[in-house]
C-alpha cells in the first residue's frame, strides 16, 4: 500500500540529497584556486547527469534487483519492472520507483566525493571515464552487498544506515588511492595553494548540512519516528563535531577557524550517517566530538607525514570520519532505537563490532583494488594527468576554454 | 615633473585622499596591491597547515605632479597615512619624462593638473 505520507518524504529527502552534489562542488569549489574553481563545478554537475543516466539504465539494476552474485541481478536493466507499486523488500509503502529515485541521488554523490582528491590536475576526459567505470565496478557491486536483496554483507547482519560504508568509507579509500598514485600537484613544497574562496565553502557546507537530513532521515524511507530519531541526531553529531574541531584548532593553533568549524560538521555528518537509525542523541554527541579529534590528525598529521596530495582531505574527512562511524555504530547501537537493528558492544552485543569491523575492512580492500585496476585502464588508453602547462595554466582554461572571475568588466 | 607612487595601508586611503584635496591634488590614481615590508605577513591556518609569511593588502596611489606640488604631495600623505607603527607604507618619487592628456592632446607640465 503506498502511504501518502511516506512517499512525500521520501520525494522530499531525494530532492535535498541531489541538492549535496552542487553544494558539495561549493564545498570544494572555494578550497580550489581561482584558477580550477569551474573544473570542480563542472566535475561535480557532470556527475549528476552522468549518473543520472547510469542508473536508470543499468546502475539500479546492478545494485538492488535481487541477487546472490557479485552484482546485482539484470532484470531490473532499464527500470524494467520497476513500476509505480511498492516493492516490499526495500520499502513497503512507497512505489518503487521513489525507492529507486532516492538511491539514485546516493550514487550521484559518491564519487563525486572521490573529486577532492585529485583536485586541479585531472583530464576531465579521463575523469568521465574513470567515474563511469568506478560507478559500475565499485559503487555497484559494493551497494549491492550492503543494501541489496541477497547481498552478502546485508546478510552477515553489517549496519549501515545511510551509506557510511557504502558512500564515505569507498569513496575516501577510492581518494586515497588515485591521490597517491595521480601523485602531488606540481610545487606543492613550494606553492602551498590556499583556498580561493572560504565564503563558498561555507555556502557549500551550510547545504550539505541541510540535505544531509534527507541523506539520514530519508533512509527511513518513511515519514516516521526512525526518520526523527536520524534527524534529530545527525543535527546533534554535525554540531558536536563542528564544535570539537573548533576548540582543538583553538588549543592547538591558538585561534579556531570557520574552515575547521566546516570541516568538523561534514566530519561529524560522515560519522553519524551509519549509526543515524541506530543510535541515540547522547552517543551521538560522542561520535560527533570524537570524530574531529580523528579526521583533524589525519589531515594535519598523518597526511603530512605521509606525503601524499590528497587536494581536498576526501580521504581524511570521508574515509576516516566513514570508518569510525561504520565501528561507533557497533559500539553505540540499540534495540530501543530501531528494533529492527541491533544491539552493539556496549548494549552486550560484542559481535556487532566484528561485523562492522568486516564490512569495513571488506570494503577497503576490495575498493582499493579495483580502483587501482581502473585508475590503470583508464592512464593507460587516455592518460589520467594534465600536463604541466595545463595545470599551471589551470583546469578552467585549459580543460573548458572558460574562466571563472573576469578582472576587468 | 614628477611622479609619486605611494604604497599604504588601505584603511589609511580616506584621510590621505581628504589631505590630498586640501592640497588642491585632485588626481590620483589608485589600486590594490600585495605585499609587506618589515613587519611581515600574518600567519594563515587551513586545516591545520600554516603558512607563515604572506602578503598583506595594500593600497598603491600614483600621483603625477609639476615640480612645486612634489613636498605638498609627500607632505600630504604622510599626515594621512602615518601611525608610527610598521606598515605604514612607502613614499618613492621619479622624475616624469613626458606627460599626454588625451582629450586635448596637451603635452607637459600643463597637461598634469
Amino acid at each position: 500500500m503506498v502511504n501518502a505520507g511516506d512517499t512525500a518524504w521520501v520525494l522530499m529527502s531525494s530532492a535535498l540529497v541531489l541538492l549535496m552534489t552542487p553544494a558539495l562542488a561549493f564545498f570544494y569549489g572555494g578550497m580550489v584556486r581561482r584558477k580550477n574553481v569551474l573544473s570542480v563545478l563542472m566535475q561535480c554537475f557532470i556527475i549528476v547527469c552522468v549518473l543520472s543516466i547510469q542508473w536508470v539504465v543499468i546502475g539500479y539494476s546492478l545494485s538492488f534487483a535481487p541477487s546472490k552474485g557479485f552484482w546485482g541481478g539484470l532484470q531490473w536493466l532499464g527500470l524494467n519492472g520497476v513500476g509505480l507499486e511498492p516493492y516490499a523488500d526495500y520499502a513497503g509503502t512507497i512505489p518503487h520507483q521513489a525507492f529507486m529515485v532516492f538511491q539514485m541521488m546516493f550514487a550521484i554523490i559518491t564519487p563525486a566525493l572521490i573529486i577532492g582528491a585529485f583536485a586541479e590536475r585531472m583530464k576531465f576526459s579521463a575523469f568521465l571515464v574513470f567515474t563511469l567505470l568506478w560507478a559500475t565496478f565499485v559503487y555497484d557491486p559494493l551497494c549491492h552487498w550492503v543494501w541489496g536483496m541477497g547481498g552478502w554483507l546485508r546478510n552477515i547482519g553489517a549496519l549501515d544506515f545511510a551509506g557510511g560504508t557504502v558512500v564515505h568509507i569507498n569513496a575516501g579509500i577510492a581518494a586515497l588511492v588515485t591521490a597517491i598514485v595521480l601523485g602531488k600537484r606540481s610545487n606543492l613544497d613550494k606553492n602551498v595553494p590556499t583556498p580561493h574562496n572560504m565564503p563558498f565553502v561555507v555556502l557549500g557546507t551550510a547545504l550539505l548540512w541541510f540535505g544531509w537530513f534527507g541523506f539520514n532521515a530519508g533512509s527511513a524511507l518513511a515519514a516516521n519516528g526512525l526518520a526523527v530519531n536520524a534527524f534529530v541526531v545527525t543535527n546533534t553529531a554535525a554540531a558536536a563535531a563542528g564544535l570539537s574541531w573548533a576548540l582543538i584548532e583553538w588549543l592547538r593553533n591558538g585561534k579556531p577557524t570557520i574552515f575547521g568549524v566546516c570541516s568538523g560538521a561534514v566530519a561529524g555528518l560522515v560519522a553519524i550517517t551509519p549509526a543515524a537509525g541506530f543510535v541515540s542523541v547522547i552517543p551521538a554527541i560522542i561520535i560527533g566530538m570524537l570524530v574531529s579529534v580523528f579526521c583533524f590528525i589525519a589531515v594535519t598529521v598523518i597526511k603530512p607525514l605521509f606525503g601524499y596530495d590528497d587536494s581536498l582531505d576526501a580521504f581524511g574527512v570521508h574515509c576516516v570520519g566513514g570508518i569510525w562511524g561504520a565501528l561507533a555504530t557497533g559500539l553505540f547501537a540499540s534495540r530501543l532505537v530501531n528494533s529492527a537493528g541491533a544491539d552493539g558492544l556496549f548494549f552486550g552485543n560484542p559481535k556487532q563490532f566484528l561485523v562492522q569491523l568486516a564490512a569495513v575492512g571488506v570494503t577497503i580492500v576490495y575498493t582499493s583494488v579495483v580502483t587501482l585496476i581502473i585508475y590503470k585502464l583508464v592512464d593507460l588508453f587516455i592518460g589520467v594527468r594534465v600536463d604541466e602547462k595545463s595545470e599551471a595554466m589551470g583546469l578552467d582554461l585549459t580543460q573548458h576554454h572558460e574562466r571563472a572571475y573576469t578582472v576587468l568588466e | 615633473m614628477k611622479l609619486v607612487i605611494a604604497i599604504i595601508q588601505p584603511y589609511k586611503l580616506e584621510e590621505v585622499k581628504e589631505e590630498l584635496y586640501k592640497s588642491e591634488i585632485n588626481l590620483i590614481t589608485v589600486s590594490e596591491v600585495l605585499g609587506h615590508g618589515r613587519q611581515m605577513g600574518v600567519t594563515e591556518v587551513y586545516r591545520g597547515h600554516k603558512e607563515t609569511g604572506n602578503l598583506l593588502r595594500k593600497i598603491r596611489l600614483e600621483i603625477a605632479v609639476n615640480e612645486n606640488y612634489v613636498e605638498p604631495a609627500i607632505k600630504a600623505i604622510v599626515k594621512g597615512a602615518k601611525t608610527g607603527e610598521a606598515g605604514d607604507g612607502k613614499i618613492f618619487v621619479l622624475d616624469l619624462n613626458e606627460c599626454v592628456r588625451i582629450r586635448t592632446e596637451e603635452r607637459g607640465p600643463v597637461a598634469i593638473g
